[in-house]
C-alpha cells in the first residue's frame, strides 16, 4: 500500500469524525495568549464555519484513527465496516491543530479515536497530543477529548487537566439497546466513567486547608450523545435518560443525533433518511427541562404515544392541553408561568419582568421584546390585548400545525 | 448649530467627549449636527467644525448607557451619532429609560447594539488569516482581508491581540487596518483588498470542509442562517457549497442502495425478557462482588450509577447493614462514605467500635432516586427491591456467616427480619433474624442528619451511640465464651 498523504488521512479521518455532533467551543477558564503562547478562551464559542448539514465547525473534529475493534452497529468504523483506514501521528494532529488555529479556521481541537489494541494504548495516544499541544506548542484554545470508557483513571484524571471538556458517549437510549447494537460497550461502565468525572470536578473545585485551589479539571464541565432513530425507543425514553444524566453526573450537553444512514452500513439498522425534525423537537424538550423549569413528565404527559409531536414544538403542545391556565396576563403573571407561554424566550420574560416595573405593558411593547406574539398572542393578554374566545378555539392547534402536504406520487 | 465631526478611528472616546461637552453646555439634541469622517453621506457643505464646547455642569450618566454608546457608535447606520445624543438627552431627566424595553428609541439603539455585536462575532469567526511570511520564521506573519457589516474592527482588535500574540498579523477592512507588529498594535486607514499569497493550508482546510459534511443532512437555511451569503466571498471553503449540495442527494441516495436489507428487530425484544431467577446466588466463576455489580434483578439499576458491594473481612463476626447507597456511595462505589457514613464513624469510633474489623454493606445495593433539576433526591426503597436484594444479602451472610448483624434503619430490619415494624419502638433490641442470626435494630444514621429539632437530635445521636457500644459489648462477650444475654 502506498503511503497515504496527510490530505488523503484528513479526508479519511474527518469523514469519520462527522457523526459525532458536539461542536461546543464554549465554557472553560477564560484565558489568552498575552503572557505569551497561542490563542484564547473567552469563553463563549465561536462557529468558525458551517457546512450545509447545518452543522457549525468550531473546532477541528477528528478521529486520530479509525481502525477500531469493537463492532457497534451504528458506527461507520466499525472493525466489520469496508471503509478505508487511516491513522495520525500525534505530530500531525498537532501540526493541523496549530496550522489552522494561527489562520482561524478554529476554535481548537475535538478529539476522538476507535479503540486500537487496548482502552489504555488509545487513551494514552490521545493523552499525549493533548499534552504536546499544551506543554509544548503553549496552546490555550479549546480542547475536547472523548474518553475511553475502559481506560485506566490516571488517564483520565491527565485528560482531564489537559482539555476543557471530556465527553463518552452514551449512544442508545436504553441499556437493551446498547448491548444490542454495542455489544462490546457496557452501559454500566460508561456510567462509572461519568460519575468518574464528576467526582474529579468536585474534587478539584474544593480549596486546600491552606486555601489553595488544585488545578481544574475539564472545566468546561463534560458531555454525552444519544443516536435517535436507530432503536425503537420512544422520546419519553430518550428525556428520562438525559433527565438522569443531568442530574447524576451534573452533564453540562446532552447532544441527540438523528441516526444517519453511513457509507457500508450494517444491515441491522434502518437505512431511512435521518429523523432531523425529531431531533430538533428532542433539543426543545431538552431546553424546555433544563431552563423552562419543565418536568420531563409534563412534557411527555401531553404525547399520546410517548413521542413528540413533530408538526408542533414541545412547549405549545403542552400549553395546547393546559388552555385552563391562559390566557396569562403579561403584566402580572409570575416568572414561572410566562416562561410557559409558546413565543415567549427566557430573554422576552426577563425583559418583561424588568419593563413591567416602569409602566404598563401594551401589545407592541412585547413585540418590542423579541416575543413571538404570532404564537404568543393566543395565549396571553395585555394593554390592548385579548385573545377572546381564541385560546378555547377548537381550531387553534391548527392555526400552528404546517398545513398538510400533498404526498408526491415519484 | 453645532457642527460635531467624528472621526474613523477612535469614534466611541470622541463621540463620548463631544456628547459630554454639548450635555453640559445644555444644547438640544435639534441644534447639533454630528457628520462622520471619510463616510458618504452629504455633509453640510458650507459647515466647519465648531469648536468642542466645554461646559461646566457636572454630567453623569447611567452605566448601562456607555456600554450601549460604546458598540453602538460603531453600527454604519449615518443617524447612529444623532440618535445616541437624542436619546442621552432625554436620559438627564429620565434615567430609569434605560431599563425600559418597551420605548421605541431605546429598542432602535438596543437592535442596533446587537447588530454591531453579531458583526464583531462573525468577523471573529470569518475573518482568515494567510501566512506572509516565512513560515520557518521565528515570529511568522499572517494577512486578512475583510468586509464587516459595520464599522468593528477597533473594538475587536483587543480579541485578535490576546489569541494570536506570538505572531505578527494584519487585518485589513475598507474602512480601518489594524496591525499587530512585536507586541504592539495600531490602527489605520483602511485600504483596497490586498494581494495575498496562496496559503497551502488553505488547501488542507478545504478538505476537512467537504469531509466533515454529512450529505445525509441536508439543511442549507440552517447553514446560511448563521453564514450570510454577503460573507462567501471572502471565505475560501464557501466556494465547495453549491457543489456539495447538488452532490448530496444522489450521495445518499448511493449510500442506501448500497445497504442490505434488514431483518426485523424483535430478536432483541425476545432476548429481553428472559432473566435468570435461581432461588440463591452461586459461583459461577466470577466471584460474588462481580455478580453483584452486573445485577439487573429490580430495575434499580436502570438509573444507578453501579451497585455499591459491601466492604470489609469477609469472614468478619460482625456485619453492619445500612438501608442504600446514597448520591456519593453511587458515584465513588463504596458503601458509607458520604455525610450519613461519615456520622457513622464517627460515633462508631466514640464507641469503640472498629469499623474496619466489621463488614460493612447495604440492604439494597443500588441507589434509589428521583432526579430534581441537578440535584437526585434520596427515595426509600420499595418492599419488592428489598425483596430482590436480599438475594445478595443473604449470598453475604452465608460467605462471612457473622455471629451478629446490625441492621441500621427499617429498610434493613426489613430486609434482615422480615418486619418492617417502627424502628423507635425495636431499637436497642436483639431479634433473631431470618438467616438464624442475631440482628441488632437500630437508627439509621441519615434519620439522624434529618431530624430538624436540636433536642431530637441530641437524644437520637445518643441512642445510636449507645446501640453500637451495645454492639461492641455483645461482640466481646462473645468472643470470650458464654453466649450474649440480650438486654
Amino acid at each position: 500500500m502506498t503511503k497515504q498523504t496527510l490530505d488523503q488521512k484528513l479526508a479519511i479521518l474527518s469523514d469519520a469524525a462527522k457523526y459525532d455532533a458536539s461542536c461546543a467551543s464554549s465554557g472553560g477558564t477564560k484565558r489568552n495568549a498575552r503572557g505569551g503562547g497561542l490563542g484564547s478562551n473567552t469563553g463563549s464559542g465561536i462557529c468558525h464555519s458551517y457546512a450545509p448539514d447545518g452543522r457549525c465547525i468550531s473546532l477541528l473534529k477528528i478521529l486520530m484513527t479509525n481502525f477500531c475493534i469493537y463492532d457497534c452497529s451504528y458506527c461507520i468504523n466499525r472493525v466489520s465496516s469496508n471503509v478505508p483506514r487511516a491513522r495520525f501521528s500525534v505530530d500531525e494532529v498537532v501540526k493541523l491543530t496549530i496550522e489552522f488555529y494561527r489562520r482561524n479556521y478554529i476554535e481548537g481541537l475535538f478529539l476522538s479515536s476507535g479503540v486500537i489494541r487496548s482502552p489504555d494504548a488509545t487513551m494514552s495516544d490521545m493523552v499525549q497530543i493533548a499534552r504536546k499541544l499544551r506543554h509544548e506548542e503553549h496552546f490555550k484554545g479549546y480542547i475536547h477529548l472523548k474518553t475511553i470508557p475502559d481506560a485506566a483513571p490516571e488517564l483520565i484524571a491527565e485528560a482531564g487537566l489537559l482539555s476543557d471538556r471530556l465527553s463518552i458517549n452514551v449512544e442508545l437510549p436504553t441499556d437493551a439497546a446498547l448491548s444490542t447494537f454495542a455489544p462490546e460497550k457496557n452501559p454500566g461502565q460508561i456510567r462509572r466513567a461519568m460519575a468518574d468525572v464528576r467526582e474529579r470536578r468536585e474534587v478539584a473545585k474544593d480549596r486546600s486547608h491552606s486555601g489553595k485551589r488544585p488545578p481544574k479539571f475539564a472545566p468546561a464541565g463534560q458531555s454525552t450523545q444519544v443516536i435517535i432513530g436507530a432503536d425503537a425507543s420512544t422520546d419519553t425514553a430518550v428525556l428520562t435518560q438525559s433527565t438522569r444524566l443531568y442530574s447524576s453526573y451534573g452533564l453540562r450537553r446532552v447532544y441527540y443525533s438523528a441516526f444517519s444512514p453511513i457509507p457500508d452500513a450494517s444491515a441491522k439498522l434502518p437505512l431511512i433518511s435521518p429523523p432531523l425534525q425529531r431531533e430538533h423537537r428532542l433539543y426543545q424538550a431538552d431546553w424546555l427541562l433544563r431552563f423552562y423549569g419543565f418536568d420531563v413528565d409534563e412534557i411527555t404527559s401531553v404525547t399520546p404515544d410517548g413521542n413528540l409531536a413533530l408538526d408542533i414544538d414541545p412547549k405549545l403542545a403542552w400549553a395546547l392541553q393546559h388552555r385552563g391556565l391562559f390566557p396569562l396576563d403579561v403584566n402580572r403573571a409570575s416568572r414561572e408561568l410566562l416562561l410557559r407561554v409558546p413565543g415567549f424566550g427566557v430573554k422576552t420574560v426577563n425583559r418583561i419582568l424588568t419593563t413591567r416595573r416602569h409602566r404598563h405593558l401594551r401589545y407592541e411593547d412585547i413585540t418590542r421584546m423579541g416575543a413571538s406574539m404570532k404564537k404568543a398572542g393566543a395565549f396571553v393578554t395585555a394593554g390592548g390585548w385579548t385573545p377572546g374566545s381564541l385560546t378555547d378555539s377548537a381550531h387553534l392547534r391548527a392555526r400552528f400545525a404546517p398545513p398538510p402536504e400533498q404526498m408526491t406520487l415519484f | 448649530m453645532q457642527h460635531v465631526t467624528v472621526p474613523m478611528i477612535g469614534a466611541a472616546g470622541a463621540w463620548r467627549d463631544a456628547a459630554r461637552g454639548l450635555l453640559a453646555a445644555n444644547v438640544a439634541p435639534c441644534d447639533v449636527l454630528w457628520n462622520a469622517q471619510g463616510q458618504g453621506g452629504a455633509p453640510d457643505l458650507f459647515a466647519a467644525d465648531t469648536p468642542p464646547l466645554v461646559g461646566t455642569a457636572p454630567v453623569t450618566v447611567p452605566r448601562g448607557f456607555v456600554e450601549l454608546a460604546n458598540s453602538a457608535v460603531f453600527h454604519s447606520d449615518p443617524q447612529r451619532f444623532a440618535r445616541l445624543y437624542a436619546f442621552l438627552w432625554r436620559l438627564r431627566d429620565a434615567p430609569h429609560l434605560m431599563s425600559d424595553r418597551a420605548d421605541p428609541e431605546l429598542a432602535k439603539l438596543r437592535q442596533m447594539e446587537k447588530a454591531v455585536h453579531r458583526c464583531r462575532h462573525k468577523m471573529r469567526a470569518f475573518v482568515r488569516f494567510r501566512e506572509i511570511g516565512d513560515p520557518a520564521a521565528p515570529r511568522r506573519s499572517f494577512a486578512a482581508w475583510f468586509e464587516p457589516t459595520h464599522y468593528t474592527l477597533e473594538m475587536n482588535t483587543p480579541f485578535f491581540r490576546d489569541r494570536f500574540a506570538d505572531m505578527d498579523w494584519r487585518i485589513v477592512t475598507p474602512d480601518v487596518t489594524a496591525i499587530f507588529e512585536k507586541g504592539k498594535v495600531r490602527l489605520e486607514a483602511g485600504q483596497a483588498a490586498p494581494h495575498l499569497p496562496e496559503d497551502a493550508s488553505e488547501e488542507l482546510w478545504l478538505t476537512y470542509f467537504r469531509n466533515i459534511f454529512n450529505p445525509a443532512r441536508l439543511k442549507v437555511n440552517a447553514m446560511t442562517s448563521e453564514m450570510p451569503r454577503k460573507y462567501w466571498k471572502n471565505l475560501r471553503e464557501a466556494a465547495a457549497i453549491p457543489g456539495l449540495i447538488a452532490d448530496a442527494p444522489a450521495r445518499a441516495r448511493a449510500m442506501a442502495a448500497a445497504a442490505p436489507t434488514l431483518p426485523p428487530l424483535r430478536a432483541a425484544a425476545a432476548q429481553a425478557g428472559l432473566a435468570r431467577h435461581v432461588s440463591a446466588w452461586t459461583d459461577t466463576g466470577g466471584g460474588l462482588e462481580a455478580d453483584i455489580r452486573a445485577c439487573t434483578r429490580c430495575a434499580l439499576h436502570c438509573n444507578a450509577t453501579q451497585a455499591v458491594c459491601g466492604e470489609g473481612p469477609a469472614d468478619a463476626a460482625l456485619m453492619i447493614v445500612g438501608e442504600q447507597p446514597g448520591d456519593r456511595e453511587d458515584l465513588v462505589g463504596r458503601p458509607f462514605v458520604g455525610p450519613a457514613g461519615q456520622l457513622f464513624d464517627t460515633l462508631a469510633a466514640e464507641a469503640g467500635l472498629d469499623r474496619g474489623a466489621a463488614y460493612v454493606t447495604n440492604a439494597v445495593k443500588h441507589f434509589k432516586h428521583i432526579p430534581r433539576g441537578r440535584k437526585r433526591i434520596h427515595q426509600r426503597p420499595d418492599a419488592g427491591e428489598v425483596q430482590q436484594c436480599k438475594w445478595w444479602l443473604d449470598a453475604e451472610i452465608a460467605r462471612s456467616k457473622p455471629r451478629l448483624i446490625v441492621a441500621m434503619g427499617a429498610t434493613a430490619a426489613l430486609s434482615l427480619t422480615g418486619s418492617g415494624a417502627r424502628i423507635t419502638a425495636r431499637r436497642g433490641s436483639v431479634e433473631r433474624g431470618s438467616a438464624g442470626i442475631d440482628v441488632l435494630i437500630t437508627l439509621h444514621p441519615s434519620y439522624l442528619l434529618r431530624l430538624p429539632d436540636a433536642a431530637a437530635k441530641a437524644r437520637a445521636t445518643a441512642d445510636l451511640r449507645a446501640d453500637l457500644a451495645l454492639t461492641v459489648q455483645i461482640s466481646t462477650n462473645a468472643r470470650g465464651g458464654p453466649s450474649a444475654t440480650p438486654r
